[in-house]
């Protein structure tokens, strides 16, 4: 029993540290995971994070609310606070996403944040880290969700834009992460052209860049003329893309890539004619696979489908129990919201 | 089975139907022989072969999958074909096999006794991939619902071979699976198939509304008048092939009226009719909600072949024994259809009768004159008019009576698909029930036609300024905007809360003059449109 490690209403509360982990409310010390909106919440006095994840947080919630001190901590570099020695492991979520390795009293925990075991270009690959306490998401912690391999929906999107040449494919996706990685995975299966953005999406492409990850010819969709996108790719946070934007493209087949994608009722409520399961979380399969591989024999579920992922872990020996802590993965909503605020319509 | 899946897979999300042609053509050209012949079929919904039940499917999954996370699945997914495509998990010693073609899957299913499926469906699941698993469940379930029809296949085919649908459409029913010779001829390697004898569809003669059309300038002369009823439009088909009901769309709903077939079947020769099905009630026809009984049912209960027996006006003749009437003129046809009808007398068929007319001014008064059950208005035939498949202009009017209106308050609105994807397009409107604390707004029908896309850009934007609550992609308004409904007919129902369901309704007017509170109660409603007896 790890009893150092407690879940509190604000979030996770690492005791001999004093420190939250992507706490839900403005804390005093917040050690952050990654950049989305439900993990990174503004307002902290101090807060410890990568520094991609500090530029990303800067950036989308601006210097005065991305906390009083800021930190940064590179991958793999042990830092000692209070009783605890901490380091940064990559998470392969999104750029700069990170799982929190905390140890004391020579017990090992790892926060895992959110992440994905799929190799993906833009940010570095999870790396699994042995320990007694295993703090995990649980986004797709149903049997139904495989998701399959991304360069398969890549082609699929590639053979339907061959298919209607005349149409602009419209990819719904998170201005954070989803949208760097699809571009990337665009231009790793051979598509040289434009991709054209939504105005809420740029910003963290050219962030992305600045980090190094190169994206290729990026276009602002907004401004541009209709007859210019016509058999391109547009890409835009999922609120715009079955409303009034996207009036502006010309005959748009509608895409949304996200593991949700999987299930068809999903889409068809999206009116999305072609999704693509492409998801930034890992599946069933990896969850498993990765709960298995840190050999913890203690198992923490944050958010999602706890009930399953309980009961499998259960028939394995581990000892797994749900935190219920209410308030991630509300990504979706709360930086689709933002993200579309952002662009006039 | 691969590509079909993809196929199916796409399909199923794509609002266009331009879309849906394009990916069809895309299928038809690229898979091989014979499998997109039993694609065809599966689209069509002409495979037939014992469906395997949900129940063996869930015992299927159960073999493999611990059956709470089975359940927790079932639950999040909500469709069970789809859970079981999702959650299926091949053997570690999985079989290096490719996945089943479509043929091998269509002919085994047809060749399999019940007791032995669920073997089979095992080791073919182990060797496909997720959406072809999903594909191939529905397609032993028997419910493809893949959102394209027979006649979108056959569109699909036609701009391949560049001829018409519906010279495809006139082949169609002489053929069987997996249409080796239709797709021969779609290719270009084989002439067009003959039907010969089978009892094929053949496209009909339809008509466009009397609009624009100086009345003066025709000679009354020239033009013959008759009933337009209020049933479905048929085509009777008796050959020494067999014996179909077609409806204008070529879909053979002969099962759903045994009491039709067994009049062809009792005539001779090879003869083609057009006509109205009705439901008759004394040689009277019943409005057109009776028929929608007999409609909704696959097959009918001996209670209601008795109660609401099926009968048809008819209008025209195509062949008879054997010979192509279809060029001959009009007037022709219809002595050829009279002397026909003298000589069969067969029951339950009556000839749709001419209505003489002196003037076309006269004929107006009897139109305005007819609120008889069972007509929605008139038809104008040229009398030297051949019979034309498709809506040619000009030979052939449809002058239906004018429409009936109500006003009534938008309650809720729908986003629409394709073109108006983005808009709410899809209006549902009510009248409104009960006194004082207990009056409230009910539902009496949706319209998503009838305006412009100016009223459109109105109507989207007053439903996002006025949104009350939010379920799904349906957004319920403010009960303050007061829509002219225009509709055919109104009906008595007890499949809907307000006791009545509007023919054809569509949006005439946006009465954003009018309160709500001013807008019609329910049973004044029904008394004015004779849905019940008045006080």
């Amino acid at each position: 029993m790890v009893a150092w490690l407690v879940p509190k209403p604000e979030g996770l509360y690492c005791a001999p540290g004093d420190f939250y982990i992507d706490p839900l409310v403005p804390v005093p010390r917040a050690v952050i995971t990654h950049g989305h909106a439900d993990h990174a919440r503004p307002h902290h006095e101090a807060v410890l994070a990568t520094p991609e994840t500090l530029a990303i947080m800067a950036l989308r919630m601006g210097e005065d609310r991305a906390g009083r001190a800021r930190q940064s901590l590179g991958y793999d570099t042990p830092l000692r606070l209070g009783d605890v020695t901490l380091r940064l492991a990559p998470a392969g979520h999104v750029l700069g996403s990170a799982q929190v390795v905390l140890e004391h009293a020579g017990q090992r925990a790892v926060v895992s944040g959110d992440y994905k075991r799929v190799p993906d270009p833009t940010c570095a690959p999870f790396e699994p880290v042995p320990c007694d306490l295993f703090v995990t998401e649980a986004t797709f912690a149903l049997p139904v969700f495989r998701h399959p391999d991304p360069r398969r929906e890549i082609g699929r999107l590639l053979h339907d834009v061959r298919l209607f040449p005349d149409r602009t494919h419209l990819v719904g996706c998170y201005a954070l992460g989803k949208a760097q990685r699809l571009v990337a995975l665009l231009r790793q299966a051979g598509y040289d052209a434009p991709v054209w953005l939504h105005g809420a999406l740029r910003p963290i492409c050219a962030l992305y860049g600045r980090f190094g990850i190169d994206l290729g010819v990026l276009g602002a969709a907004t401004g541009a003329a209709r007859d210019a996108m016509r058999g391109g790719i547009v890409l835009a946070p999922p609120s715009a893309i079955a409303d009034r934007w996207a009036r502006r493209l010309p005959d748009p087949v509608v895409c949304l890539a996200s593991g949700w994608m999987q299930v068809r009722q999903r889409a068809k409520a999206r009116g999305v004619e072609l999704p693509l399961v492409i998801s930034d979380h890992a599946d069933w399969d990896a969850l498993l696979q990765t709960c298995d591989d840190t050999g913890a024999r203690e198992v923490w579920v944050t958010h999602g489908r706890e009930d399953a992922l309980i009961h499998a872990l259960g028939r394995r020996g581990v000892r797994a129990r749900a935190l219920r802590l209410v308030g991630y993965g509300e990504e979706d909503e709360a930086g689709d919201a933002a993200a579309a605020e952002g662009e006039p319509a | 089975m691969i590509a079909f899946a993809a196929l199916l897979e796409r399909l199923v999300f794509t609002p266009s139907r331009n879309a849906k042609i394009a990916l069809l053509r895309d299928y038809f050209l690229h898979a091989a022989d014979p499998d997109r012949g039993y694609a065809l079929a599966a689209i069509a919904g002409t495979l037939a072969f014992p469906a395997a039940r949900p129940g063996m499917l869930r015992a299927l999954a159960m073999e493999r999958v611990d059956p709470e996370l089975f359940a927790l699945s079932y639950d999040y997914v909500g469709d069970l074909a789809e859970t079981v495509a999702l959650i299926w998990r091949p053997p570690a010693d999985r079989p290096d096999a490719s996945p089943p073609g479509l043929t091998e899957v269509a002919t085994a299913l047809a060749d399999t006794p019940r007791a032995d499926l669920p073997a089979l469906l095992a080791r073919w699941l182990d060797i496909c991939d997720t959406p072809t698993r999903h594909a191939l469940l529905k397609l032993v379930t028997g419910a493809l619902r893949v959102g394209a029809s027979a006649r979108l296949a056959k569109v699909a085919l036609a701009e391949i071979a560049d001829v018409t649908a519906d010279e495809i459409e006139e082949v169609w029913h002489g053929l069987a699976i997996p249409y080796a010779p239709l797709f021969a001829w779609i290719d270009g390697t084989a002439p067009r198939p003959d039907a010969r004898d089978a009892p094929v569809f053949r496209p009909p003669m339809l008509a466009h509304p009397l609009e624009g059309v100086d009345l003066d300038a025709l000679a009354p002369a020239d033009w013959r008048a008759e009933w337009k009823w209020d049933g479905i439009r048929v085509q009777l088909v008796r050959t020494p092939g067999g014996e179909r009901l077609y409806t204008r769309t070529a879909e053979d709903i002969g099962r759903a009226f045994p009491d039709i077939l067994r009049i062809l079947q009792d005539m001779a020769g090879h003869v083609v009719l057009d006509g109205e099905l009705l439901v008759m009630r004394g040689g009277a026809p019943e409005p057109f909600a009776q028929l929608q009984r007999r409609l909704n049912r696959l097959a009918p209960s001996a209670a209601m072949l008795r109660d609401l027996p099926a009968g048809v006006h008819l209008y025209d003749i195509l062949f008879e024994d054997g010979e192509d009437l279809r060029a001959l003129p009009f007037d022709t046809r219809r002595a050829r259809l009279e002397s026909w009808f003298a000589r069969n007398a067969p029951p339950m068929l009556g000839l749709s009768p001419l209505i003489p007319f002196g003037s076309f001014a006269e004929l107006a008064g009897i139109r305005a004159g007819t609120r008889a059950e069972g007509v929605e208005g008139l038809m104008l035939k040229r009398a030297d008019s051949p019979y034309l498949p498709g809506r040619p202009r000009g030979p052939w009017w449809k002058w239906k009576r004018d429409p009936l209106t109500v006003d009534a308050v938008l309650m809720y609105a729908q986003r629409g698909h394709g073109r108006r994807s983005s808009f709410y397009s899809d209006y549902t409107f009510g009248l409104w029930r009960g006194m004082g604390d207990t009056r409230e707004l009910v539902p009496i029908g949706k319209a998503y036609s009838g305006i412009t896309d100016e009223e459109l850009k109105f109507l989207d934007r007053w439903v996002r300024h006025h949104t009350i609550a939010r379920f799904g992609p349906v957004r319920e308004v403010e009960k303050s905007l007061v829509l002219e409904i225009a509709f055919d007919a109104a009906q008595p129902s007890t499949r809907h809360k307000s006791g009545v369901a509007l023919r054809f309704p569509r949006i005439a007017r946006i009465r954003a003059d009018k309160p709500a509170a001013d807008v019609e109660d329910i049973p004044a409603f029904l008394r004015a449109t004779r849905c019940v007896d008045g006080p």
